[in-house]
């Protein structure tokens, strides 16, 4: 159905059409002939082929040279469908085979309709870094630089917390970016709205912090203290002591399936659904401190890394591992899986940086680093964000290539405890042994969110709506594979 | 250095008045809609679970009759205007949308067989016991007839033609009528035994399909001289109904339980074999859009089936409702009325669990996506078994375990006797319900 337009094509049509100027004498007699002669056939355009069925009410002299609707670029089409469709000729019984055909039909209109409304809808587009003709490499630009180049309100993004006292901090944004929890090794927690520092609150815990996670909205949020976890509310009150969830190290949250997961010091995963308030699973997993863990977004499959290299993903089904895999010959201190589930990066003591794909357990690229990053994390848009000591370097796109250097860099003044890409924005939040620190890095965050999935502009009513949907959507924990 | 960084105007995604809509803004690409397959299965899973919180499917009973009741008849058009017969020769219309007998009127003298409308839904002719066939004014009901016209033996149903004049009586011998007429047009006659039911075709305006009481169906064709085709069965059918969206498929309610569609030009094998129920099946009439069918039995249970398939997709049954007599399926295809032996009229909804007030846009919308998501998931075990399961009454249930260990036993018999015989026989479950066709 007509071939996506390609540039070169329309340069040589208009050098063709300006060839031949056609001039027409239109008068009575010459339509009556035209009339009497196409009586029976239908009018055809030299040189270019009709879609038959698209333009059956136009049959005489239309000037449109590209008839029918715009053709969309087939591979913005295969990024929207769903998967290979049916094979209709399989089926036996006529009715049924007619009804499968229908219903692929409209899901490859479903795909065409949402490649169509993907080029025109959506309002936003990715920040970009780039390097001028004196300076391309962009690996050296510093943040005061960075803040100078752009307006102010972007600019104020980029800001600094002391907080020298309280030790090392932990952040997290909630799942919209509008919201980020800070916790700080010595008990300092606090909820803020980190664009205009409105704090929601702020108390210590008189207890050592290990971890912050916010729960599905910025009403809850979960705290791994030294000895239990605890839930509080957005004022502070503590409103939960878990106490099976003991010595947790690493916090993650499900969304979908309103399941808090953590790993603890003693080797155990740990998953509670935090709607019924019920330990799904309480997994003995002998592979010592899990220290190192993320969750794959896709899936909900927890990836923990280990001392002897080795990488395990963990499901609340089973008892056992899905998949146990050797990943580096040292220990594996930073495990991140990107938004989409197609690639996992590793970093180790060995000092280097592995790419994987995760669906086929292949490493796909490997990269040598000046010293052994401790943090990793992907943003909404692959990049990835390393840090070791007190230094994070952010690499572009390296799962499409080999990188040879960093997009970016940054130094803080204190070692880096965790860092944290804020969804949707073009920030990376940094949790470092002096407070916290805010950074830009532009080409981070995904431009358009859907406001049905994470809202940064919801309303206190389209929260508790959304609150109520997501709740009535929750995926049972079995159907974690 | 060329540097931008991801900056989102207020403006443009929050609502500017309170009186605005909200902006909501999509994005479609896989990547922001994780988890899509379980989360629409969840949803598939509540909309199926909450269908089973709203099934209330009883509406109302009309009460009035003070007999059984033995006839009932829905008007050609109108939606909420019937008119049911009791034992004792009375008729009453009722309006089913407030629920209340409009009018009410003696009209035999003994028991009334069979109820019709005229095409026009202006008079409904009415014939029964006392052999006579009387023909009463809808409009102005009065409690004299139109017409009455004496026959020489009892008429036990009638139906009249979808376009034109002329209706159809059975007794003794099927018969022709015209209005106005006080003779017959025509006289079928295909052996000796009575024809109990008659109805014509909704599609195929001259054809009528009758039911004999020597267990047989004949088809007649008002065209012709006589019955075109006669298929015999095992057991008596009680009632027939022809669906009125297919010109050549109609059902029958058996005394075997069962119920039979036939294709009528191939009487020899009928196309489906609808089996549910425990008790003879006493009546059945079509939803008007040729899908489903409801069957009322006497095992005080209506069920209501789809055309294609073999079991039912919906039992209803109340603790006072006694043995049914009739079932109907109202015009605008929502309501189900059943009529039954003690005297009541039940009004019941169709599908159980729709919601019948006015439904806004978006609320039309989010149902049709959740019959959508039922249809699309409806082979998962956990679906299809919460959608499977009916409370069912515990005579049925206990009834249905007896003919389930009965039919397996006869399956079982059949099974080794052609293990172990030189020339095996198959007769499938269709055509052991057909003795013979002509």
């Amino acid at each position: 159905m007509g071939r996506y337009f390609i540039e070169s094509d329309a340069s040589a049509k208009k050098s063709q059409q300006n060839d031949t100027e056609q001039v027409f004498n239109i008068s009575k007699s010459s339509i009556k002939k035209v009339k009497k002669k196409n009586r029976h056939k239908k009018f055809k355009a030299k040189g270019i082929e009709y879609d038959k069925k698209k333009f059956k009410g136009k049959e005489r002299g239309s000037a449109d040279p590209f008839p029918g609707r715009k053709p969309v670029d087939p591979a913005k089409v295969e990024k929207h469908s769903r998967g290979q469709a049916v094979d209709v000729r399989a089926v036996k019984t006529l009715i049924k085979k007619k009804d499968l055909e229908r219903q692929e039909k409209n899901i490859e209109l479903a795909a065409e309709t949402a490649a169509r409304a993907a080029e025109v809808l959506l309002p936003e587009e990715a920040g970009y870094l780039e390097g001028d003709e004196d300076q391309e490499f962009t690996g050296r630009l510093t943040q005061t630089e960075i803040k100078a180049a752009v307006d102010p309100e972007s600019a104020a993004k980029s800001f600094d917390l002391k907080l020298q006292e309280f030790g090392p901090y932990k952040c997290d944004y909630t799942r919209n970016g509008k919201y980020l929890l800070i916790g700080g090794r010595k008990g300092h927690v606090a909820a803020f709205d980190w664009t205009s520092k409105a704090l929601l609150c702020e108390f210590n815990a008189m207890e050592s912090v290990h971890s912050v996670k916010w729960l599905h909205t910025h009403n809850l949020f979960a705290v791994a203290q030294k000895k239990w976890t605890y839930v509080y509310d957005n004022q502070g009150i503590e409103i939960h002591c878990v106490k099976t969830m003991n010595n947790m190290i690493q916090l993650e949250y499900l969304p979908y399936h309103f399941i808090l997961a953590g790993s603890s010091e003693t080797g155990n995963l740990m998953w509670l659904d935090v709607s019924m308030g019920k330990i799904i699973k309480d997994t003995y997993t002998k592979q010592g401190r899990l220290d190192v863990m993320c969750q794959n977004p896709r899936n909900a499959v927890l990836v923990c890394g280990h001392s002897n290299g080795t990488l395990t993903m963990w499901t609340p089904n089973m008892q056992i591992p899905a998949a146990k895999m050797l990943a580096h010959g040292q220990a594996v201190r930073g495990v991140t899986v990107d938004r989409s589930g197609t690639y996992l990066a590793t970093s180790s003591v060995d000092r280097s940086i592995k790419i994987w794909d995760i669906r086929a357990f292949k490493p796909l690229h490997e990269y040598k680093v000046g010293h052994g990053a401790s943090q990793i994390r992907f943003s909404q848009r692959n990049l990835l964000g390393v840090s070791a000591g007190n230094i994070v370097q952010i690499y572009k796109d390296p799962t499409k290539g080999e990188i040879s250097y960093p997009y970016m860099k940054h130094d803080t003044f204190k070692t880096v405890s965790q860092i944290q890409f804020c969804p949707y924005e073009d920030v990376l939040g940094i949790g470092h042994g002096g407070g916290f620190s805010s950074i830009l890095v532009p080409g981070s965050g995904e431009p358009n969110f859907d406001a049905l999935e994470a809202n940064p502009y919801q309303t206190t009513k389209q929260r508790r709506e959304a609150e109520v949907k997501m709740l009535l959507d929750k995926i049972s924990p079995e159907l974690i594979t | 250095m060329k540097v931008k960084v991801l900056k989102r105007n207020v403006e443009d995604f929050v609502r500017e008045t309170k009186h605005d809509i909200h902006k909501i803004h999509r994005n479609y690409n896989q990547s922001e809609h994780p988890f899509e397959a379980e989360r629409e299965y969840q949803r598939a899973l509540n909309s199926v679970k909450l269908d089973k919180i709203f099934a209330k499917p009883f509406i109302g009973s009309l009460d009035g009759h003070r007999d059984s009741i033995s006839c009932v008849a829905k008007h050609p058009d109108a939606v909420s205007s019937i008119v049911s017969a009791s034992a004792d020769g009375e008729v009453r219309l009722w309006c089913l949308s407030e629920r209340k007998c409009t009018s009410t009127w003696p009209a035999h003298s003994g028991f009334i067989r069979g109820l019709t409308y005229t095409p026009a839904g202006a008079q409904v002719l009415s014939c029964g016991d006392d052999k006579t066939i009387k023909t009463w004014n809808v409009e102005s009901p009065s409690d004299t007839p139109v017409d009455t016209i004496v026959c020489k033996n009892m008429v036990t149903g009638i139906s009249h033609e979808r376009k034109g004049d002329r209706f159809a009586t059975c007794g003794e011998a099927t018969q022709l009528w015209a209005t106005g007429r006080s003779v017959p047009i025509r006289t079928f006659q295909w052996g000796v035994d009575t024809v109990h039911c008659l109805k014509f075709n909704q599609v195929e305006t001259n054809v009528l399909a009758a039911a004999a009481d020597d267990n047989s169906i004949i088809i007649y064709d008002t065209r012709e001289v006589g019955a075109v085709r006669k298929v015999v069965m095992t057991l008596r059918s009680n009632a027939l109904a022809w669906n009125p969206m297919e010109a050549f498929v109609f059902t029958t309610a058996s005394e075997d339980y069962n119920l039979y569609s036939y294709d009528m030009r191939k009487l020899g094998r009928p196309i489906n074999v609808h089996m549910d129920h425990v008790s003879a099946v006493v009546d059945i009439d079509y939803s008007p859009t040729g899908k489903e069918f409801v069957s009322g039995s006497y095992d005080k249970t209506i069920r209501l089936f789809r055309a294609m398939e073999g079991r039912s997709r919906e039992i209803y049954h109340t603790k006072r409702m006694q043995r049914l007599t009739n079932v109907l399926w109202s015009n605008d295809d929502r309501y189900i009325v059943s009529g039954s032996d003690e005297m009541c009229l039940r009004l019941w909804k169709a599908r159980a669990s729709e919601k019948l007030g006015v439904i806004k846009d978006r609320e039309r919308v989010s149902l049709q996506y959740k019959e959508k998501l039922k249809e699309k998931y409806a082979h998962h075990p956990q679906i299809s078994r919460i959608s499977r399961h009916k409370q069912v009454p515990k005579h049925v249930k206990n009834a249905a375990k007896e003919h389930a260990t009965i039919r397996q036993k006869k399956k079982r018999k059949e099974a080794n006797v052609n293990k172990f015989s030189k020339d095996p026989q198959f007769t499938d479950e269709r055509q052991k319900a057909v003795v013979e066709e002509s």
